[in-house]
């Protein structure tokens, strides 16, 4: 393995220790640590929402500024200087869920194939970010922003790009004009306009992209900044003034760390850091990686255009097309840079069900690697091999959550899918019917699911919310679901246990056969 | 039913740790720990100037020649060069040299301003200045010059800059 790969892979395993504290407070569902990008989305809609307020009081002088953001301190009640605090708190929560959600991806190797994307339109964004952040403290016209803006112009102009060097806009009282502090209110208000144009890019090709984390966490999020804002309300510094250096402030690690850095070493070291840093986070896409698997692939004879599949995948690599043979029916059509080779698609389609005719099972949307009719052929032979165990029991699971080939056993036969989603409906009963006591389907925990939306199209097929839906019919207490990540391979352990429990007790009174699915 | 939740009061206790946890972080590094950009005793020298140098050579007359290789509108009897002089600076403070640079002009003829920006770091007290600035190829020694004695205050920020229409050097 590849040394860098091993070293991922070692700090994954200790942020999925961490994942897994947050899911015993929160809920997995309900985990920030799986809804960074959509609390940083929350978080960007706090900062529009209080940054429209402050635009509104500001005096966008270069004298006025100032007094007009300290006035907000002062107002009955504290309102204004409360949403002023909320503005930069906002700001500082924002970096930093945006910078874990960039560690994260990192960390679960989300940054190539079909994610490459994603990834490389991702990266501007935090650039974005930092300098609007940077910029915002400029307006209120303080000491810090003062020193900032200073930091800020001497940095730039390391680089050969200016006539005139930006910092002489910043040598006396007089070079500050009212022109250059709107030129700082334009930036400021035109940066966030592209970073939202920016981030429709980066979700362009996640489909049903989450946008706002769950109400509670949101609820949550945002009730902490507000308690933070009123406990700890941001107070302006001493006004700028262009003949006294800024000595000692109270200073925003977070945002403004860049100057910090600059002042220890150089521009230059500053400016080659972030092109090497930036060089790395555009190259780790291209890095040598494991072949991808064989995307999904249509059969054009089997493929009635229910659009299922459509419906389903979470990258939009499906679309519908006309059908070339079949009048005003459609076909769905594979993007193949788009696929994230999950099978989701397979698990959706009619014509995967195992109860079909015919020989060989060949459905409309299919796993080259891993065919439908591969799966009914092993399921079959796997109901064989336990023999006449009283009570069989069929393990589906998914290879990216809990491993559950360990769960194999006298009475067990294991099937682990690219994701349990790939799994049709129908397979659990045709289970039963082909003689299996049970059925286990074991997914990811909510919102851990390796391709997005596995895990809910699973629990709502199975719950019967979903089309292809598990057939009311089928024995409830037949069936166990268990919603387990990787590394929570004893929650499935115990689900099973339960389940053999449940049909041994179900079986003592009366005979060891199984009672039919549905007549 | 998909979701691994926790709804005791230990879940509840630990979303409470993670949120303050949260909160204190972002609480306690947007204003802490301060930061220090300049010691108590210091103040600031910043050295800067834009200013178009004096052209390299004398406007001189066109020979016939040069003048019928031109189109009839375009043949001006005199010809001036765009090309500036590079403008030398030299600062002394306290009778040491802090400061000598030579500013190139800007652009791809090489007929813009010549810029320079330099922040120096010294000890808040009295000073002797001595600032040197030659914008001309053409003359023979410095064209500007402007000595002073200053009194910085701690954290005081002396700008020198030059304005041709403020006789030369400034100190502000």
């Amino acid at each position: 393995m590849h040394p860098l790969r091993a070293i991922r892979l070692q700090a994954l395993a200790g942020f999925r220790r961490l994942e897994r504290v947050f899911d015993f407070a929160f809920g997995s569902g309900q985990n920030p640590l799986r809804h960074l990008g959509a609390l940083g989305f929350m978080l960007l809609w706090l900062l529009a929402l209080s940054g429209i307020y402050l635009y509104v009081v500001l005096d966008t002088s270069a004298a006025g500024a100032y007094r007009s953001i300290d006035q907000l301190s002062h107002e009955p009640w504290r309102l204004g200087g409360m949403l002023r605090s909320l503005h930069r708190y906002a700001a500082d929560g924002f970096i930093v869920v945006t910078l874990a959600h960039l560690l994260r991806e990192g960390l679960y190797g989300r940054y190539s194939g079909f994610r490459r994307f994603s990834w490389l339109t991702g990266i501007p964004l935090l650039l974005m970010a930092y300098a609007n952040a940077v910029g915002g403290f400029w307006l209120n016209w303080d000491q810090l922003g003062q020193f900032s803006a200073v930091a800020t112009a001497e940095w730039l102009d390391w680089l050969p790009l200016f006539g005139s060097p930006l910092t002489r806009n910043f040598l006396g009282v007089d070079t500050v004009s009212d022109r250059l502090f709107s030129l700082f209110v334009f930036v400021h208000i035109g940066v966030p306009l592209l970073l939202v144009f920016g981030l429709w890019f980066h979700i362009q090709r996640v489909a049903r992209a989450t946008v706002f984390p769950p109400r509670r966490l949101a609820i949550g999020t945002a009730a902490t900044l507000l308690v933070l804002a009123l406990a700890a309300p941001v107070a302006s510094q001493a006004p700028a003034n262009l003949s006294v250096a800024p000595t000692e402030f109270a200073y925003d690690w977070l945002l403004l760390f860049v100057h910090p850095l600059t002042d220890s070493t150089s521009p230059a070291f500053v400016w080659f850091a972030l092109a090497g840093a930036l060089l790395a986070l555009f190259a780790l896409p291209f890095l040598p990686q494991p072949a991808p698997a064989p995307v999904a692939v249509v059969d054009a004879d089997n493929c009635n255009g229910c659009r299922r599949c459509f419906d389903d995948c979470p990258y939009a690599a499906v679309t519908m097309v006309p059908h070339p043979t079949r009048g005003v029916r459609q076909l769905a059509q594979v993007d193949a840079d788009l696929c994230a080779s999950c099978g989701i698609c397979v698990g959706a389609c009619p014509s995967s069900s195992p109860f079909r005719s015919g020989a060989e099972l060949v459905t409309g949307i299919d796993m080259p690697s891993a065919p439908i009719g591969m799966l009914r052929r092993k399921l079959v032979s796997g109901m064989v091999s336990l023999g006449n165990q009283p009570n069989k029991i069929a393990v589906f699971g998914c290879d990216h959550g809990a491993d559950v080939r360990q769960l194999a056993g006298p009475d067990v036969a294991v099937f682990s899918l690219m994701c349990t989603a790939q799994l049709p409906p129908s397979f659990v009963e045709y289970a039963l019917r082909d003689g299996a006591a049970g059925v286990l389907v074991s997914a990811c925990a909510e919102g851990s699911c390796e391709y997005r939306l596995g895990q809910r199209w699973t629990a709502e097929r199975l719950l019967g919310t979903r089309e292809p839906r598990l057939r009311a019919s089928v024995p409830s207490e037949r069936l166990a679901l268990a919603w387990a990540g990787a590394g929570d391979e004893a929650a499935v352990r115990r689900t099973l246990q339960s389940l053999r429990q449940r049909l041994n007790a179900a079986a003592a009174p009366t005979s060891a056969k199984p009672t039919p699915a549905h007549g | 039913m998909a979701d691994i939740s926790k709804s005791g009061p230990l879940a509840w206790i630990g979303q409470a740790l993670l949120y303050g946890l949260f909160a204190l972080l972002i609480g306690v590094f947007s204003s802490w720990p301060p930061y220090r950009h300049l010691p108590p005793d210091q103040a600031l020298i910043k050295l800067s100037f834009s200013h178009q140098g004096k052209p390299v050579s004398d406007c001189r007359n066109a020979t016939p020649e040069e003048l019928a290789k031109l189109p009839p509108n375009m043949r001006a009897p005199r010809v001036c060069p765009r090309e500036r002089s590079p403008i030398a600076v030299e600062f002394d403070l306290d009778g040491i040299a802090a400061l000598r640079h030579v500013a190139m002009p800007s652009g791809l003829s090489r007929d813009g301003a010549s810029t320079l920006y330099h922040r120096m770091q010294v000890a808040a007290g009295t000073h002797r200045l001595v600032v040197r600035l030659k914008d001309d190829v053409r003359s023979s020694g410095f064209d500007f010059v402007r000595e002073a004695t200053v009194t910085l205050k701690p954290a005081q920020i002396l700008v020198i800059d030059f304005d041709p229409g403020k006789g030369g050097i400034t100190l502000q």
